[in-house]
């Protein structure tokens, strides 16, 4: 199990160091220090392995986590622990920066001895922790209060805690989806596929049972009716659920019920390849022209209906790194040539479904002797549209609360769609 | 909406608290400064004390003057400084023992508290306090705990006991907390559940061959049930455990799998991973016509490919763990091949594991697709991916032989590019393809040698000589081209070395006119220039052979070579099966075995995966031991030795052709007992630690399957005639449990008048498959004693310090330090007498001191150290009467079954039992770490206490040594 969990800062300086078993020593902290975060070179491997221990490490913004162990551990329960852990904080802190990690370290440490005991992960829901470890100072519980923290922290619910009461019972989905493009100069999709999240937002009174609808293909086929109104089905690669959802009742009858913590939940994540509705289509044409110069062409065309705004759109095409001068003509937007990221960064803040926008640039070279040629980076997209591109819908969630006295039609609920792009590229 | 509310309000939250100004005190006078205020009236400045030790603590100060001034502060009601004060204590408390015992108190009382949060504190707190005066008085406190009322402080207890097993193991047992321990699995509460399981299956690890974990039908249907309710976290460590059990038939695991299955949806990435791991190994059981086999298969497709949505660092995870899975089982994930596609921004340890899987999965249905992404990879940034993506064509060529020759063009384009890694790389990979598609696309030699010149890496060198060598007779300046290598033959690697002495030679034998000159030069420079004993001896062989016999040398080497097959860098199948059963783990992420990395009897044991039995039959456990598991070695019939084979081939044959189409002069050594102790010693050394000199060219055919230390590694020869070895194997399954191995008792070698004042006593043992040198240093001196080291003089079975002498911490005057030193047999050899002599240089701050001890050879006999009958018989035949020596044991009262399982706990194994006229005849074989073997006859009679043993073996020599063995482990 995990031996010992070290925080540092981009120096390699130590801000939190709780060590949980025997074998993890000092010079731990120092070895990971040397080897790692001082290595000359890049990090080539999440897992290191120093002396014999074992060193898992992830790094938000310019803070480093580090895991170390000398066992035979599960690689994956580290990493999957070290994200809880920075999800946790996050919510307790906000942003993981040094100022606040130094700022909050006698709560870190807190944390960190209720989360992992003996280097095994504990309940680790914000929901359940923020209940008892709250740093303002002791609250005087009464009996009942501590035995129901208990019982919720270890309890077949630990997400969600018992007698919650809202004067309006409200719940809020919201269905974001990354599209992900790979396409040949040619036109060819090479690879695409919609990773999307069903994030849920509720505020409802006592212990709620829901249950989620959508159009996953399999459930209306075996509805056996379909079609007649007009909902299309899609078919769902894979998914994914948040803790609540009771996943055998899934396996066995493909419903999708559960409990929600209060407040936000990713509910689901799901995979879908097939019929996506790619929003962007990009045409590129590059010409070298001698040695010294290069002719950039890209027309983008909107791919959705007409009365739908697509938002934030931006291209960025790579240029050579012995780019010396760049003219750029767009019939849309604005485009700049930005030296330091070796791109022309194409804005356009609104553009409606089945339009085309072009964009042409020169770029004047300067002569190298460098035998190596450019690698011409793929053309890479990044977009916001009002719809979900894998063409999911929710179709109902329905809420049950058996007894408190409020019913499904009481509870107000919205639903959003909003699209994305993921990593959309085209090679050129 | 307001998403961004409740962020907003967090950094408010967070804005308020100030404690960074901890970080920053570092005045003189600290420390004193910090007393008084840890022993001030007021609340508030005390819990800013305790604050400020607490930062000091983390940036690594020394606070531990303050012991006495924190501990004072325990006694309180706010439970934020109590936490830190334990937090303090947990850090400090091993340095000061004594003032230790001051918290205990406070601990008894905190595990009686109303409050179960501060109960549940105590007693988690209690176990992380690691000294021994005050375990004992932990145990009531703890007792009381494990059966409280509150669920909350129950899952806590549960862990405490594995934190106290650690600590003081034999305390726990007589405590009987295992026992309650056990009870916890039928906790109403599914986290207690979990966190039982945890400590259960951690204790049981220490303890390979205890019935702790006592999984059956019944306790298993308890954790499937506590599965449903438990957090993340606890789901995993339940099936971990499950992934420990054999179900008994086919029908109970297609049940489990059904249970289990669901787990794949799980957003949490390990628990998807672990359900993989049970599925996986589980699988091994149904029968392949079921329905629910090829359903599962396809139900385990969408959850891996899922994994690669995670964030990198779990993708990396997940790769390393599908490259395993695709070779076990390449069905599952045949049509995915899409989304292995590197990605541009994918960071670069992700980008390398992906190509390598996708390289596995091509086929002539995506080879075009492949090849595509394979060229556009080749002109990325980075060179070590390039490199590989250069590579991966090659291997892509001789996999699918409809694109070979798109391969071989694209390979050329890259080549035009006269960047000097790609083509170096390229010509690497070439040459393979040479080799699977003899005259095919010879043409592009010429090309080839316009790059001669560029090529400064010794694998490549390598193979364009290699080229040059066996097309000599259609290069027009072949002899020109090799004479230009030999100019530097001194500063050429021993990889270019052994090539270049090789392709000379063939040109010699194809050109025989022109060339004479040149085979004299490079002969003369391997055998009377060089030190390299593999460069001299391939050297002898081809003089010898030329000077013999020059047609029958022409047929040796120029022989047709066998082709190559496809499938190259496979892992070994039985390292396959073994980390299929640690899927999720450290070992899935490293390839290796746990015991390559985790010290100590940890992760020792070795999984495997269960056999495929119908319903009613029995399986063997896959844990049932250590040495159950070494000695019955790979009786699945899925594993199939002629891979092994050729592996080995494809590693070391296209790098040297001639010398395996004739029996290879090197390696024959190594087979059966050797010719004579050092040379057996040397050819084995190379195949059992093939890693540092896996680039050699004279390695053995066990070169290509080995992998470090990983014991499954056997001589070719042994696993051939495997034919009727699966009856044996198992009817000795009945000999009785393995005891432990013979370990002499410690005696002093260095007394403390010899060595100012360090007196050094010790033993030998072999604990699970490692060598240790188990040391007692005790300090008799006045001054204090640092900086420890240890070396070997050279001894005639190379054994070496595997690791530096751990003495961390300065031995003081009167103290005593117990060190176990792990050993390696990789060290240099030289023949000592007695055979088992060890002449140790100890260092200290002092001196240096040099004593001289004799170890038992039985810790040089190895797990694997057991034969075939049919070779046994055969290789008894074949070792002469002469090397035959008899002894006799006097005073020994065993019967013959004790005897053997004595013995076997030694590594002296069984082959087989005779009673002839009321007279036991066991005959059994041992293997010496240096690939020598030893085989023996023991004879027992009833009634009679005195035994006589025959032992004969290839290198007489270590008889008398072998025969102090057996007196010393039937006498003890």
């Amino acid at each position: 199990m995990i031996g010992g969990l070290f925080i540092y800062n981009h120096k390699g300086e130590v801000l939190i160091s709780r060590v949980y078993r025997d074998d993890i020593g000092r010079n731990a902290v120092d070895a990971f220090r040397v080897n790692v975060i001082h290595a000359r070179q890049q990090v080539r491997s999440p897992v290191t392995n120093i002396a014999r221990t074992s060193f898992f490490h992830v790094k938000r913004s310019n803070i480093w986590l580090a895991a170390v162990t000398k066992q035979n551990v599960n690689a994956a329960m580290v990493f999957e622990f070290l994200y809880k852990m920075c999800d946790v904080m996050t919510a307790y802190f906000g942003k993981i920066s040094e100022e606040n990690i130094k700022n909050n370290f006698v709560l870190i440490y807190e944390l960190l001895d209720e989360i992992l005991d003996f280097g095994y992960p504990q309940n680790s829901e914000t929901g359940a922790l923020k209940t008892f470890i709250t740093q303002t100072g002791i609250k005087s519980q009464s009996k009942e209060e501590q035995s129901q923290i208990t019982s919720q922290v270890t309890g077949q619910i630990g997400w969600r805690r018992e007698g919650i009461k809202y004067r309006r019972n409200e719940l809020f989905l919201d269905v974001l989806e990354s599209v992900n493009l790979l396409m040949s100069p040619q036109g060819q999709v090479l690879s695409a596929h919609v990773s999307g999240r069903v994030v849920m937002k509720s505020y409802l009174s006592g212990m709620p049972e829901c249950k989620f609808g959508m159009n996953d293909k399999i459930v209306i086929d075996k509805q056996g009716k379909g079609g007649g109104n007009g909902c299309q089905s899609i078919a769902i690669d894979d998914c994914t659920f948040h803790q609540c959802v009771r996943l055998s009742k899934f396996d066995a009858e493909r419903s999708i019920s559960f409990i929600p913590p209060d407040g936000e939940c990713e509910l689901m994540r799901y995979r879908t390849t097939k019929d996506i509705i790619l929003p962007f289509r990009v045409i590129p044409l590059v010409r070298e022209v001698g040695r010294t110069k290069l002719e950039v062409k890209v027309v983008i065309k909107s791919n959705f209906k007409p009365s739908l705004l697509a938002q934030k759109i931006e291209v960025r095409i790579p240029t050579p790194l012995n780019t010396s001068g760049v003219q750029v003509i767009c019939m849309k937007g604005k485009a700049k040539y930005k030296a330091s990221e070796n791109a022309i960064v194409w804005k356009i803040k609104r553009m409606a479904g089945m339009k085309e926008s072009q964009i042409s640039a020169e770029i004047e070279l300067l002569p190298t002797n460098d035998k190596k040629k450019w690698a011409r980076p793929p053309i890479s997209m990044n977009f916001e549209v009002p719809f979900a591109p894998s063409g999911l819908k929710v179709r109902y969630l329905k809420v049950f609360e058996p007894k408190l006295n409020y019913s499904d039609h009481d509870v107000i609920k919205w639903v959003r769609y909003i699209g994305r792009s993921g990593i959309y590229e085209t090679r050129c | 909406m307001e998403w961004a509310n409740q962020l907003c309000e967090n950094r408010q939250f967070g804005s308020k608290m100030t404690d960074s100004k901890y970080f920053t005190t570092t005045k003189k006078g600290e420390i004193f400064e910090l007393k008084a205020e840890l022993n001030s009236d007021k609340k508030e400045k005390k819990k800013e004390a305790v604050k400020k030790v607490i930062a000091s603590m983390t940036v690594g100060k020394d606070v531990s003057a303050l012991f006495p001034d924190v501990v004072n502060c325990m006694q309180t009601d706010n439970l934020e400084l109590k936490k830190l004060v334990y937090l303090y204590l947990m850090n400090y408390a091993k340095s000061q023992p004594d003032m230790a015992i001051m918290a205990v108190n406070t601990f008894v009382k905190d595990c009686e508290d109303a409050n179960p949060l501060i109960r549940a504190l105590a007693v988690r707190t209690m176990g992380c306090i690691r000294v021994d005066k005050i375990t004992e008085y932990l145990c009531e406190p703890l007792r009381k705990c494990l059966k409280d009322e509150d669920p909350y402080v129950r899952k806590t207890a549960a862990v405490c006991v594995a934190k106290l097993h650690d600590i003081n193991a034999q305390l726990v047992e007589d405590q009987g907390f295992l026992d309650t321990l056990k009870d916890l699995i039928s906790d109403s509460n599914p986290m207690v559940v979990a966190n039982a399981v945890a400590a259960l299956s951690e204790i049981a690890e220490s303890h390979p061959n205890s019935n702790l974990l006592d999984l059956n039908p019944q306790s298993i249907n308890k954790l499937l049930t506590a599965l449903n309710e438990c957090t993340e976290w606890g789901q995993i460590f339940i099936l971990d455990c499950l992934a420990n059990y054999t179900p008994r038939d086919d029908r109970e695991s297609q049940s489990i799998c059904e249970r289990v299955t669901p787990r794949l949806s799980h957003a949490n990435s390990a628990v998807v991973l672990s359900a993989v791991k049970v599925l996986m190994k589980f699988m091994e059981m149904l029968p392949k016509d079921l329905d629910y086999y090829s359903t599962l298969l396809k139900k385990l497709a969408p959850p891996l490919v899922t994994l690669l949505s995670a964030e990198p660092e779990l993708q990396y995870v997940a790769l390393r763990n599908i490259n395993l899975i695709v070779q076990k089982r390449p069905e599952i994930l045949k049509h995915e091949m899409k989304v292995f596609f590197v990605k541009y921004n994918d960071p670069i340890y992700v980008k390398l594991e992906k190509l390598d899987i996708m390289i596995r999965l091509a086929s002539q249905a995506n080879i075009a697709q492949v090849l595509a992404e394979l060229k556009e990879y080749a002109t990325e940034v980075d060179v070590d991916f390039v490199r590989k993506a250069v590579r991966a064509i090659g291997r892509c060529a001789i996999k699918v032989e409809q694109s070979a020759e798109r391969c071989v063009s694209t390979l050329l384009d890259l080549i035009q590019t006269k960047v000097n890694y790609v083509v170096q790389e390229a010509i690497v990979v070439i040459k393979d393809i040479f080799r699977k598609y003899p005259n095919k696309y010879e043409s592009v030699i010429a090309t080839l040698c316009e790059n001669l010149d560029s090529l400064d890496e010794p694998e490549a060198r390598a193979a364009m000589i290699w080229i040059v060598g066996e097309y000599a007779e259609r290069i027009d300046n072949a002899d020109e081209l090799l004479e230009s290598f030999l100019e530097g033959f001194h500063d050429e690697s021993t990889q270019v070395q052994l090539q270049l002495l090789t392709a000379i030679v063939k040109l010699f034998l194809k050109k025989p006119t022109e060339t004479q000159e040149l085979v004299q030069q490079v002969l003369s420079l391997a055998t009377q220039d060089s030190d390299n004993p593999d460069l001299r001896d391939r050297g002898y062989i081809y003089w010898r052979l030329l000077s013999t016999d020059p047609v029958a040398a022409k047929e040796v080497v120029l022989a047709e070579k066998p082709l190559i097959s496809e499938e190259t860098d496979l892992i070994e199948p039985t390292l396959l099966e073994e980390l299929i059963c640690h899927i999720g783990t450290l070992a899935s992420v490293y390839h290796k075995p746990p015991s390559a990395f985790v010290e100590g009897s940890r992760g020792v044991m070795h999984k495997r995966l269960p056999a495929r039995t119908g319903s009613g039959e029995s399986t063997e456990s896959p844990d049932v031991g250590t040495a159950a598991g070494g000695s019955a070695p790979e009786a699945a019939p899925s594993i199939i030795p002629s891979q092994g084979d050729l592996l080995g081939d494809l590693l070391n044959l296209d790098m040297a052709p001639p010398t395996t189409s004739g029996p290879p002069p090197p390696t024959t050594g190594m087979q059966m007992g050797g010719m004579d102790l050092l040379g057996g010693g040397l050819d084995s050394l190379m195949g059992d630690e093939s890693e540092p000199l896996g680039g050699d060219i004279g390695g053995s055919p066990a070169m290509g399957a080995g992998f470090g230390a990983a014991p499954a590694v056997m001589p070719a020869s042994l696993n051939a005639p495997v034919g009727g070895g699966l009856g044996d194997l198992f009817d000795l399954g009945g000999v009785g449990m393995p005891m432990g191995a013979y370990i002499p008792p410690k005696i002093v070698w260095l007394p403390a008048m010899k060595a100012k004042g360090l007196e050094i006593s010790g033993t030998f043992a072999r604990r699970a498959g490692v060598i240790q040198m188990e040391l007692i240093l005790t300090n008799k001196a006045m001054s204090v004693m640092t900086d420890f080291a240890i070396q070997f003089n050279r001894n005639s079975f190379g054994l070496a310090p595997a690791g530096p002498l751990q003495v961390l911490t300065p031995l003081g005057p009167n103290q005593t330090i117990e060190v176990s030193l792990p050993l390696s047999t990789v060290g240099p050899v030289m023949k000592m007498d007695p055979l088992n002599n060890l002449q140790v240089a100890v260092k200290n701050n002092i001196d240096v001191f040099y004593f001289s001890c004799q170890y038992p050879i039985s810790m040089l006999f190895v797990e694997d150290g057991k034969m075939e009958r049919q070779v046994f018989l055969a290789t008894w035949k074949d070792i002469p009467n002469d090397n035959e020596s008899q002894f006799q044991i006097k005073d020994c009262h065993l019967n013959s079954d004790a005897a053997s399982s004595k013995l076997q706990g030694s590594n002296i194994f069984t082959i087989a039992k005779r009673t002839v006229e009321g007279q036991d005849m066991l005959y059994m074989s041992i293997k010496l770490s240096n690939g020598i073997w030893v085989l023996a006859e023991l004879r027992v009679q009833a009634g009679n206490s005195n035994y006589t043993i025959s032992l004969k073996c290839r290198a007489p020599e270590v008889s008398q040594c072998v025969f102090q063995c057996y007196e010393a482990v039937l006498k003890n």
